[in-house]
């Protein structure tokens, strides 16, 4: 069945596929229509769940880890300062490992005040134990909100979906809505195998003495090593029962290019416009959209990008006193290839707070990184030394 | 209350091991017990941080023989209200889901979430050991320490200036079902109004006077001692609240001063007579207060 709606209806009607059974959430501008329209599923009976409206996104938070912790499938949404709120029990829920899914619309962080998308709420989550999924298109969005599910309770470990707040938030596009039993065969009811039960009490979350903490963290770590390839499994499974795959990460024409932009979120569809028309002119231009944060694709990116003579990083988020946060993880994850098959990693801040990422300021960041190329090559040319990698990332779109 | 009707009263049954970790005469550890013999093993408890987060022993060990959930410091009520959602969404009415927290816990940092659960009558019992000061962390003033108290952060020179805040008042206010004071001397008052509460659906409050020998600065053979004082010099009276309204002193011994009760705790030792004596007056005038609200109600 294909329905016309906004991304934020699209999780929601990811979430009621999944069926899931206890949600909590606290409204917050631009993820408040994810639960009102729950809301709604809830109160007409379409969705059995139990709609907890809690008081801020603190207790949203716990309270889907308590729901998490007894066994049932929970959801939450929330936004910007609603996700900073969060933070101490993002982490409880990563190393507690609760497969509780939640919905983030990347809105930037105050002051001042703003409502407008960028990704500093969501990569300032980076280390707390979370799967983070980066969303494109509104149907990307309710396939992934149900994959997040099946993927979550796979590896015991939670998963965010994340998009960005009006340009998918607000945004209507057609989405295909999968088949109830359809989905009910791909993700059945989940049965934890370890729940607070009064007939089997078991005390979670003891203190836990430097003689087991570091294993505590590895098995954590194992979870995250394995979420790859389960996230890869549940994406083909995806994919052969509902003719859509995602991918942690696309390359997209990015055969033979002699320039990859790396895009996240809805930049990517700007991009892909960008690469379309270079690519008529006979330009060797590529994409590669990055949907998994973490676990980090390292691997994938390494195979997409270690061909390629120079790479440019669209980042739309800034990690003061150093630079982009993809474009630094990408150079970290590139850095021990061999010279020759390293890229040149140039990287750009754009689009914070909301400022539009026209094709005008990709084209920008485009011509940049081909003169410095080309500047690199005459210097190699000339037996120059081995190319440096830029050093501080360059702010595009932002007025001097 | 007659020996033989006490014995009736408590069930044998033992829900706390005695190989918990619990300071010597905590008062704590002694209501975790009488509050779980009042409950039973159908029984689910949130355990934000807290002096139990330890006493309930480390990883992999548990002294309660009921699941356990540690949990944030500000989340007792929180989480507590998650977990009551899970066992309904899956058919289970019946099991108690128990918050069981400090006074900072309670009175201080998790009173947002408390306050939200308490707003929304979310079906679950809610437990503050209150021990008046965060003492797991060495004995630091919360917002339920008394007036005129020692602490590690209200030196004797400087003691705490502020009364104690009036919890019960701020959660019969809420409009819950059931709101009530216990402590751990009066075991039989205590385990009447456990049950009493798990009869009962919403949100049910229940503040246990819990003394605590290191912060209290008393001997460990003192705690059930302190708590009978407490009730008995009218610093901590036993009440009960329904629906807000309805205040009723459940137990209301000879009154006796003050004085002796704050002079057998060193954190009081610093006090003047004079000191002495306005604790008495805010002592009469809180008495005063909870006399015309059982008369009058609200």
């Amino acid at each position: 069945m294909k329905k016309v709606m906004v991304g934020n209806h699209a999780v929601s009607w990811g979430v009621k596929l999944a069926r899931a059974e206890v949600i909590a959430a606290y409204p917050i501008t631009p993820q408040t229509q994810i639960v009102e329209e729950l809301a709604e599923m809830t109160a007409d009976g379409r969705l059995a769940a139990r709609f907890i409206k809690v008081e801020s996104e603190h207790s949203a938070m716990a309270a889907c880890i308590g729901a998490a912790a007894t066994g049932v499938r929970a959801f939450t949404a929330t936004s910007s300062q609603g996700l900073l709120l969060m933070h101490e029990l993002l982490h409880w829920a990563g190393l507690g490992r609760l497969p509780i899914v939640m919905a983030d619309i990347n809105r930037a962080v105050a002051p001042g005040w703003s409502i407008w998308t960028d990704q500093n709420d969501t990569l300032a989550q980076r280390d707390t134990g979370w799967v983070q999924l980066y969303c494109e298109t509104n149907q990307e969005v309710l396939d992934t909100t149900v994959q997040g599910f099946k993927l979550a309770e796979t590896v015991d470990l939670p998963v965010m979906i994340v998009l960005d707040a009006f340009f998918l938030s607000h945004t209507s596009e057609p989405v295909d809505v999968p088949d109830q039993a359809e989905v009910d065969a791909f993700l059945p009811r989940r049965e934890a195998r370890l729940k607070l039960d009064v007939h089997d009490p078991h005390a979670f979350g003891a203190l836990t003495t430097p003689a087991v903490y570091m294993e505590l963290r590895l098995r954590q770590q194992e979870a995250f090593d394995r979420a790859r390839e389960a996230f890869a499994a549940v994406d083909r499974e995806w994919a052969e029962r509902f003719g859509r795959g995602y991918g942690a990460l696309e390359s997209y024409r990015t055969e033979d290019a002699e320039i990859v932009l790396v895009t996240s979120g809805t930049i990517t569809s700007t991009t892909r416009h960008v690469v379309n028309e270079r690519r008529a002119r006979g330009e060797r231009i590529g994409l590669v959209k990055v949907k998994m944060f973490r676990p980090f694709p390292t691997g994938p990116l390494r195979d997409a990008l270690s061909h390629v003579p120079a790479v440019a990083v669209l980042d739309r988020n800034i990690s003061p006193g150093h630079g982009g946060i993809f474009a630094e993880e990408i150079r970290a994850a590139l850095y021990d290839l061999p010279p020759g098959r390293r890229p040149r990693i140039d990287g750009y801040v754009v689009g914070l707070g909301g400022r539009d990422v026209t094709p005008a300021v990709i084209e920008d960041c485009l011509e940049r990184t081909r003169r410095s190329q080309a500047e690199a090559a005459a210097a190699a040319a000339n037996g120059g030394a081995e190319r440096e990698i830029a050093r501080e990332d360059i702010w595009v779109g932002v007025k001097p | 209350m007659s020996q033989h009707l006490i014995k009736d009263l408590i069930p044998r049954e033992e829900l706390l091991d005695s190989g918990h970790l619990a300071c010597p005469g905590c008062g704590a550890a002694l209501a975790m017990r009488m509050v779980l013999k009042g409950l039973g093993e159908n029984t689910i408890v949130a355990l934000p941080a807290c002096c139990w987060s330890i006493i309930a022993g480390p990883w992999p060990q548990s002294s309660l023989h009921v699941p356990l959930y540690h949990t944030a410091f500000e989340t007792g009520a929180s989480v507590a209200s998650g977990i009551k959602a899970a066992l309904v969404a899956r058919g289970d009415t019946e099991t108690t889901v128990m918050a069981w927290a400090g006074d900072g816990g309670t009175f201080d940092i998790g009173l947002q979430a408390l306050s939200g659960a308490a707003e929304r009558n979310e079906d679950f019992i809610y437990c503050c050991y209150d021990n008046e000061a965060y003492m797991n962390t060495g004995i630091q003033r919360s917002s339920a320490t008394p007036w005129g108290a020692w602490t590690t952060t209200t030196p004797a020179a400087h003691p705490e200036a502020h009364p104690k805040k009036d919890i019960l008042s701020i959660l019969a206010a809420h409009g819950i079902p059931y709101a009530a004071t216990a402590t751990i001397a009066h075991p039989d008052d205590l385990i009447a109004k456990i049950r009493k509460a798990k009869g009962i659906r919403g949100t049910r409050f229940i503040h246990i006077l819990a003394p605590c020998p290191p912060g209290w600065k008393a001997g460990d053979d003192e705690t059930i001692a302190l708590a009978r004082m407490a009730v008995k010099a009218r610093v901590f009276p036993l009440l009960e609240v329904e629906a807000g309204q309805r205040w009723r002193i459940t137990l209301d011994p000879p009154r006796e001063p003050v004085g002796p009760y704050l002079r057998k705790q060193g954190r009081f030792r610093h006090l003047s007579d004079a000191d002495i004596a306005q604790i008495q007056e805010l002592v009469d005038r809180r008495w005063e207060t909870l006399e015309r609200r059982v008369r009058d109600g609200g």
